[in-house]
Order: C-alpha cells, then structure tokens, then sequence
C-alpha cells in the first residue's frame, strides 16, 4: 500500500492494465516520451513499449475516431486528451460512432474504448484548459462518462472503465490531480461503474456531487458535523448511467437535497438530478432542491477563476436555503 | 533559392471510353476471360440499383444513394480485397459491399430502416456504411494501427469520395496513415459533385490524389470508369500495404450518373450536356465493348446474365420486403452490452406504448 496522489493512481491503473491485458493501448499527444503533461502515463513508454504507447500527431479527432476502430479489432484503446477543452472535437466521433456501434451493428461490433481528459477549473491555466464537459458527453446515448473523485476511485474506476465492453469517457478533475494523498492498494481490483459511492452517511440533508467539488463538499459536510447537522454526501461518480437509486433513498431519507458542481447550470447534470427528485421523489422532498453550479458564462481567465468556480460558501448557503425551508 | 520538393502524379488508364486497349493490359487481365467476373459483378451492382431506386420510389425503402456509373471503381476495388481485409465504405459503395458478400437483401434492409441491415452475415469485421462523410477515415487508422500491432497480412481499405477529401477527418486520417505507415489504401471516389458542389468549388488542388503526397504517401489517379486501371492499381496498393509498404491513395476519376440520391434533384445544378457527354464515358459499356470486341463476350452470354442477375436482384428484394419490421426492443438491445439498471424504466415504457399503439 503506498500514499499517493489521483494523478498517480490513474498511471498506476494504466499501468496495470496494460500489464494484464496486452489488448491495451495508450496513445495521445505527449503521453510516451514526456509521459503526458500532468505525466499520467509517466513510465508506461519505458514498460509497455512505443507499439502500445503512441505519441500521436496532433489530431483530437483522431484519437477517438482510431480509438473506435481499435475496440472494433479487439484491442483496448485509451487515448488521452489533453485537456477537456480540446474534447469537443471528439463529440462528433463520439456521439456518431463509439456510442452506436454496437446498436448500429446489432452487437456484431462494440467499441471499448476509453477517452481520459483532464477535466475542470481551479488551476488557472490558459483559456480553453478549464472547461466542464460533462453534460455534453453525457447526453450521447450508448457511452458511459466517469468522473472520479479520489486516487482509490481514479484508480478502481478506471480499471472498470477500461474493461468495460462499451465506450467510456473518463474525466479526471485537474484541481484534484496533485491536492492530496490517499492509501491504494494496487491489487488490480476494479470498483463497480454506474453506482454512487456514499462517502459520509447522514439524516438530515444528503448533498450530491461529483469530481473536484467533492472535496469542497466533504469540508462543508465536516463543518456542518461540528454544527450537528448530520449531512449524507454523495459521490455520483457515474454521470452516465446515473445511480438514481441511491440518491432518491438517500433524499427519501434526509428530505432535503443539494446539488453541487462546477458545470454551468443550464441543461447540466445537476438540472437532470433535480429534474428526477421532483419527478421521483416529489412527496420525500421537504425543501426544494438546491442547485449549486458555475454561471452560465465563460470560464474566466485566471483573475476572475475564484468567482466563477463554486466553493465551500455557496454549497454552505446553499445548504441553509434548504434546511431552513418550512 | 533551391528546389525543396516536387512532385508527379500518374494517371492510368488501359481501356479507352470505347473499350480501345490503350496501353500495355497489366498481367491479370491478359486473357479477357479474366474480366468477365468483374463484367459480371458491374452488372449485378447496376440491375440491384435500378431496383433499389424503384424501391424507394414505390415507398419500399427510404431515401437512397444511387451508385450509378461507379459501377468500375466499386467492381475494380471489390475484387481486389481479401476476405479478411476490412471495407470502410460509404452510402455509395453498395457495389462493393455486394462483393465483400454483404447480401442485397442486407443492403436493402439497411436503405429500409432496418439496423439489421448492418449486421452482416458475412463480412463480419467490415464496418457499417459511414454517413457522417470521412469520419471513417479515422475508423481505417484505428484498424489499420491494430493490424500492424498485431502483424497480420491484412489492409484497411477507406473509401470517401471527393468532398470528404475537403474535411479535416481525411487530412487527420491521411496524416496518420502516413505517419505509422500503416496497411491502409484510401480510395477517393471523384465522381465531380458532391451534392451540388463541383469538384473545382472543392479545392484548388490539381488532383485529389496528390493530397496523399502531403501526408508522406504515394497517391495515382485512375480512370475510375476503366475497371483494368481501378483493379490494377487496388492489387499494386494492397500487396504494397500486406507487405509492409504503407498507404496509398487512389483517387478514381469517374462521373455521378444519378442524383446525389433519390431526395435530390441534379438537374437543378448540373446542365444535361455534361451528364450526355458523362454517359459516352460509363464503365459498363466500355468494358462490354472491350469484351466483345475480344470475342470472349456475346449477346447470348448477355442475355443469360441479365435474366441471372434479375432474378438474383429479385429474390433478394422479395426476401428483404418478407422480412417483418424489427421488434421495438432494438432500440435498446443492443445499447449497450447489458442495459444499465437506469435505463429498465424508459425500456418498459416505450414497450408498453408500442404495446398499446398496436392494439
């Protein structure tokens, strides 16, 4: 067992599953000599080789789309973009290839792949390296979009992910790669896709969030503890599908619910977990639910990034709104 | 100043627009006999055409892209490929997805609305059809990259026509071909019109072909309508890519005979002189003219392979008309390998509305 940060728990995912599975590829910009830019894939070119870890041409698009016709061979591609910002030109690969290959083909042919991309705000960076891509990949029917919250989840979820028979896009949060440590044990022990991991069990209000706003929302759940309020928190980690089970026991339970990411609001996954409280869980409800996410503006440059990005006030405001509704 | 680059590309070209030998007939097609399965299959693909669009306009299948006057490239392309090769094709390619053993019947399911048209029975690693125009371009690296890891004697072919040539999908696909040398052939159908853009609003490139020399690449231009020169340049690109010698590019030079498809209207955008003079140029006749005048072809053998392959044509579009719709479930069958758990309630749903709606 070693204490280790996010980052280095997806290279060590990486790097096991290429060591149990020569199917795996890794390839992208950077990611073989210079080991990636935040150095994920650092070592793996010295391990696995330079055929199974490829620094490609310059191409985004590229990358998805040779990515689908890998998983279409049988190989298990991962490739890495660089940063989220640079993903939207993967949307039309995505959405019109890997989701519906296997529908499209009737199971003749699938596409499991995995598109990695660091994914976020928070570590003021030049334009276009801060977006929050989320919603866009997950309203793409057939793929599945993961977003880990610690390196134990960054490492199990992307275990799954990777033999997970379907496409997956894997957002890693930035803020988190390098923010704190944690104990993984590299046992190659994948953890389940498509479920909520409930980090803090509570009864009086469950607050539900996912990547880097996790961390913020864990600081605001341990203060409120010091208040004695007793707060659920909720990691989604599964965008797509969404565990809605968990989270409507969980509001079933504690009657009251926040929302927290650092997405715009508009169409977000934050709006379609509301949406499914008041549709599901209407008579559970004794406050409306908060939602607590980034405006729907530009991500600011650097200088305006801490108002733009919601912290531990607006989650804590946001939590009295719905503990003091009568 | 100094020269840093130059280039030439080639042009072949063996059967005139009358059929005339006009240059030395590469090796397989010295005895005129050996063409005759290529006449054979030109054939095939033109009466499955016709009858598709009869299809369609008799409301039996959807909207369709008719191949007509690509009879050549598709017949030269098909004929050339391995069993264990993968097709990229197009909406346009049904000819040499005929060749690839990909059934008419499966051909006219996919134009009918059936996504179990794409579930071939035959070709089984050949991709579906590509709409979404040189987004297969990347499709064609991805598998060209695996069998090269993989080191089997196996080519992608990736077939686009000349407007996908204008998008960053072929440039990103070519680039990368290149790059890794990997077993992939490009075939560029230029059939002049992509939709109602002529092949000079495309680019200012000379040829299509020589976009293959920017991505590191040998590119040769053809007569798309002499099946000889598609045939012979597709055998020199594939052996070339089995053994180890990378891409090529092929641009076909042929003409659009039909409209884009049966929802378009050429005549709106395209004067009838050019598609006159395009007729006196088509690959059928030519190559029947070569034949004939080589005394391996006659009207007896004609009439039999038409009443063969209307037949074929026949049965096939019977078979695809018998086949009930498929079952409502489809859309969530094969969504993903297992249906996540969050997607039960919307599966019941639109199973019991489907339910209701047919009682």
């Amino acid at each position: 067992m070693a204490q280790i940060t996010l980052v280095e728990a997806v290279n060590l995912a990486l790097a096991r599953a290429m060591a149990d599975d020569p199917n795996v590829v890794v390839f992208g910009e950077d990611v073989g000599k210079d080991g990636g830019v935040f150095r994920a894939t650092l070592g793996l070119l010295d391990k696995f080789g330079p055929e199974r870890v490829l620094d490609t041409p310059l191409a985004e698009n590229l990358l998805a789309g040779m990515a689908i016709g890998m998983a279409a061979e049988g190989l298990r591609p991962i490739c890495e973009i660089q940063f989220s910002g640079f993903a939207y030109s993967t949307l039309d690969q995505m959405l019109n290839h890997a989701g519906r290959m296997r529908h499209r083909t009737q199971g003749r042919l699938s596409c499991p792949m995995v598109l990695r991309t660091p994914c976020g705000a928070g570590i003021h960076p030049p334009e276009h390296h801060s977006e929050s891509p989320d919603a866009m990949f997950a309203h793409i029917p057939g793929i599945r979009v993961v977003y880990p919250s610690s390196p134990k989840r960054a490492y199990g979820l992307l275990l799954a992910a990777i033999r997970d028979p379907d496409p997956v896009v894997f957002l890693e949060p930035t803020r988190l790669y390098r923010l704190f440590k944690e104990d993984v044990i590299d046992n190659g022990e994948a953890l389940a896709l498509d479920a909520c991991f409930t980090l803090r069990e509570g009864t009086d209000i469950t607050l539900v969030t996912w990547g880097a706003m996790v961390y913020e929302t864990l600081q605001v759940a341990d203060e409120l503890g010091e208040q004695g309020i007793v707060a659920e928190v909720i990691d989604v980690a599964t965008l797509k599908p969404i565990d809605f089970d968990t989270i409507l026991a969980s509001v079933a339970k504690t009657g009251r619910c926040v929302v927290v990411t650092e997405a715009p609001r508009h169409c977000s996954i934050a709006s379609e977990i509301a949406a499914t409280l008041a549709e599901q869980g209407l008579l559970t409800l004794l406050a409306p639910v908060q939602r607590v996410t980034a405006p729907d503006v530009v991500v600011p440059l650097a200088r305006l990034e801490q108002h733009y990005l919601p912290g531990k006030p607006q989650i804590t405001a946001a939590v009295r709104r719905a503990l003091e509704f009568a | 100043m100094t020269t840093a680059a130059t280039f030439q590309i080639d042009h072949l070209q063996f059967l005139d627009a009358h059929g005339k030998v006009v240059a030395p007939l590469p090796a397989f097609a010295n005895d005129p006999a050996a063409l005759i399965p290529l006449y054979q299959a030109m054939v095939l693909m033109r009466i499955y055409d016709a009858k598709a669009i009869a299809l369609q306009r008799t409301g039996q299948i959807g909207t369709y892209a008719s191949i007509l006057g690509k009879e050549a490239v598709e017949a030269g392309v098909g004929a050339a490929m391995e069993k264990d090769d993968v097709l990229f094709c197009t909406y346009r390619e049904n000819g040499v997805q005929i060749m690839r053993g990909v059934t008419m019947r499966e051909l006219l399911l996919y134009w009918g609305g059936d996504e179990r048209g794409s579930d071939f029975a035959g070709p089984r690693r050949d991709f579906p059809v590509c709409i979404t125009i040189a987004s297969q371009c990347l499709h064609a690296v991805g598998v060209a990259y695996a069998i090269k890891l993989r080191r089997q004697p196996r080519v992608a072919v990736c077939m686009c026509g000349d407007g996908a040539t204008s998008k960053g999908d072929f440039y990103e696909g070519i680039n990368a071909a290149g790059t890794w040398r990997l077993p992939v052939v490009f075939v560029v159908t230029n059939n002049q019109w992509a939709i109602s853009v002529p092949r000079d609003a495309q680019t200012a490139a000379q040829t299509l072909a020589q976009k293959a020399l920017a991505a590191g690449f040998e590119g040769v231009q053809v007569d798309g309508n002499d099946v000889v020169a598609v045939h012979h340049a597709m055998r020199e690109a594939l052996a070339k890519a089995r053994s180890g010698g990378g891409p090529t590019l092929i641009e076909a030079v042929t003409y659009r005979l039909a409209d884009h498809t049966t929802a378009d209207d050429a005549s709106r955008y395209r004067p009838p002189e050019e598609v006159a003079a395009a007729w006196k140029c088509e690959p059928v006749l030519r190559l029947r003219n070569y034949l004939s005048e080589a005394l391996a072809w006659n009207k007896a053998l004609e009439e039999e392979l038409l009443r063969q392959c209307n037949e074929q044509v026949q049965a096939a579009a019977q078979a695809y008309l018998d086949m009930p719709p498929p079952p409502v479930e489809q859309m969530f069958s094969h969504l993903y390998a297992t249906l996540p758990a969050a997607y039960a309630a919307q599966r019941a749903a639109i199973l019991a509305a489907a339910a209701e709606s047919t009682q």
